[in-house]
């Protein structure tokens, strides 16, 4: 029995670690635009690489393979054309301005573009239930994403 | 300096962006739909007085080859046995009346021809617009003393599908004029375009501004609704109209409304607008 209880809660940790704000990170109404770019680091630290290019194509977590084409996953099946191809997406964005990409897309484009925001609480309507006042993604995500789209040079 | 050009590119974007996302599209095939090497489907039609796109297109033509060709072939088209069943239902008595739908509107293949092809229709009874489903559940009680369907139960899908199968290759086209249609249709297009959810995503991003793209490995159609109820493949059994829209908004992250809601009728009117001109496949093969 206490087995199960303690593996129950190490399951709840995993998820709040996802979907809220830890102490540290800056919470999605508090990131500062500042025009194109969020310059600091949602969690304070450099995001990791690897992580991030499992959350891209995670069609839980990122899901950017749905809608960017990317030749680093060319081990991948399906790459969707929604948007751009991501290949060299470094070249044509700075660190700052990605991550702005990332919180919310709208900041960047236009108010009609598709991508979702990832770290934003401006949502569409009837979120579901378990999920108002959640972000797609956690700012330790968002960090992983960023610094594994640096590497697409 | 690329990066400058990358931003002076994005301010562009602001006026050019709804002009690129319709004009690159991968084209859908482009082949005939014809069944059983006899019946010319309309599968592209000039899109009805009003339409965002200049042409409207079944999802027929956005399907792999293999799942085209079962569609061309009844023999092969599993949902022709949810239709075979919708036969065998009509047939049965069933309620305190002692009736059967076949008891009152005889052989569906004269009765029910066309019937398809213009529903939803106007209720004066309930004000309201009532498709297919609806019209059989109202049969069903007041005319057979049978109870009512519960959404996508007992003969359900079988007998919609077996209804709107007579109106096989024939256009749709809805009457806008009769009762209150209009005003359900205006409700319908405000819900196509609402952006719902986590995703923050409308029926018109998807279905309009990207239709002929790849979704990861959904290539994406116009959302067209003229092959409902549709057999998919993937689920191996016929899917209704109402399931999918459920469908496709819980994959935005949102609650969705109960199937027959006014909001999913208000859909259900617009979207069958919007195909305007296109055969009825029913029963469509869809991936
Ligand atoms: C529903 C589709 C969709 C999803 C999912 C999506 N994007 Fe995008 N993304 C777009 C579109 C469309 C654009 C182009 C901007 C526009 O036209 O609005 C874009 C643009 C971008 C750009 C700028 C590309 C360039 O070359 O200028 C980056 C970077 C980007 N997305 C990263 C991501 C990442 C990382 C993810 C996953 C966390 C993601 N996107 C998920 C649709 C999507
Ligand atoms: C007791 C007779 C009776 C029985 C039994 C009956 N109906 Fe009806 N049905 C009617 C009448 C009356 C109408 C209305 C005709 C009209 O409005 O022009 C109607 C209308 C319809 C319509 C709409 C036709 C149109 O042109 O819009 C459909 C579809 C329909 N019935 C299906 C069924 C089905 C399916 C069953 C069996 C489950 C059934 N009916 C059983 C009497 C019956
Ligand atoms: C995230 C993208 C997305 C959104 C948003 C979306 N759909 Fe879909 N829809 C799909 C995909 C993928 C399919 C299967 C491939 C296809 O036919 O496009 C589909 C299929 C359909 C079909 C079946 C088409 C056929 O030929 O059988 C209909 C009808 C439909 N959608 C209606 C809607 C409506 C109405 C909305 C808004 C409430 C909506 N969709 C929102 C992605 C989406």
């Amino acid at each position: 029995m206490k087995t199960i209880t303690n593996a129950l809660s190490l399951v709840c940790v995993g998820l709040l670690a996802s979907t809220t704000v830890l102490a540290a990170d800056v919470a999605p109404n508090d990131v500062k635009f500042d025009g194109l770019s969020v310059n600091e680091s949602l969690t304070g630290a450099a995001g990791d690489p690897d992580s991030g290019r499992k959350i891209f194509s995670n069609r839980k977590q990122g899901n950017c393979l749905a809608c960017h084409a990317n030749s680093d996953m060319n081990d991948q099946l399906f790459h969707g054309e929604v948007g751009p191809s991501l290949d060299g997406v470094a070249g044509r964005w700075q660190e700052p301005q990605l991550r702005t990409i990332l919180v919310n897309a709208k900041a960047v484009f236009t108010e009609q573009t598709v991508m979702p925001g990832f770290y934003t609480l401006e949502v569409g309507a009837d979120v579901r239930e378990d999920l108002i006042g959640k972000t797609i993604l956690s700012a330790q995500q968002v960090e992983d994403l960023v610094a594994y789209l640096m590497t697409l040079k | 300096m690329k990066k400058h050009v990358q931003q002076l590119g994005v301010a562009i974007g602001v006026i050019g962006l709804s002009f690129a996302s319709t004009s690159i599209v991968a084209e859908p095939v482009d082949d005939k739909l014809i069944i059983d090497d006899e019946i010319e489907m309309i599968s592209r039609a000039k899109a009805p007085e009003g339409h965002p796109l200049p042409e409207v297109i079944s999802g027929w033509h956005y399907r792999t080859p293999e799942t085209r060709a079962i569609e061309t072939d009844t023999f092969q088209n599993p949902g022709m046995l949810g239709v075979e069943q919708g036969e065998e239902i009509w047939n049965t008595v069933e309620g305190s009346e002692g009736k059967s739908c076949a008891s009152c509107h005889d052989d569906a293949a004269t009765s029910m021809k066309g019937v398809g092809a213009a529903y939803p229709k106007w209720d004066e009874d309930s004000s309201k617009p009532i498709n297919i489903e609806g019209r059989i559940n109202k049969c069903r009680v007041e005319n057979m003393g049978a109870e009512a369907y519960k959404f996508d139960k007992g003969g359900q899908k079988p007998l919609t599908a077996y209804i709107k199968h007579q109106s096989l290759g024939m256009p749709v086209e809805l009457d806008l004029s009769q009762g209150e249609m209009q005003s359900w249709w205006d409700q319908g297009k405000e819900t196509y375009y609402k952006r719902t959810g986590q995703l923050n995503l409308s029926c018109a991003s998807c279905h309009e501004q990207n239709n002929g793209k790849y979704i990861r490995a959904d290539h994406l159609s116009q959302g067209n609704v003229n092959g409902f109820p549709t057999y998919r493949l993937k689920q191996n059994k016929l899917i209704s109209l109402h399931n999918r829209f459920r469908g496709c908004i819980r994959d935005t992250r949102a609650e969705f409304p109960a199937a027959f809601s006014d909001t999913l009728m208000g859909l259900e009117v617009y979207t069958t607008w919007r195909g305007t001109g296109l055969s009825v496949e029913t029963p469509a093969v869809r991936q």
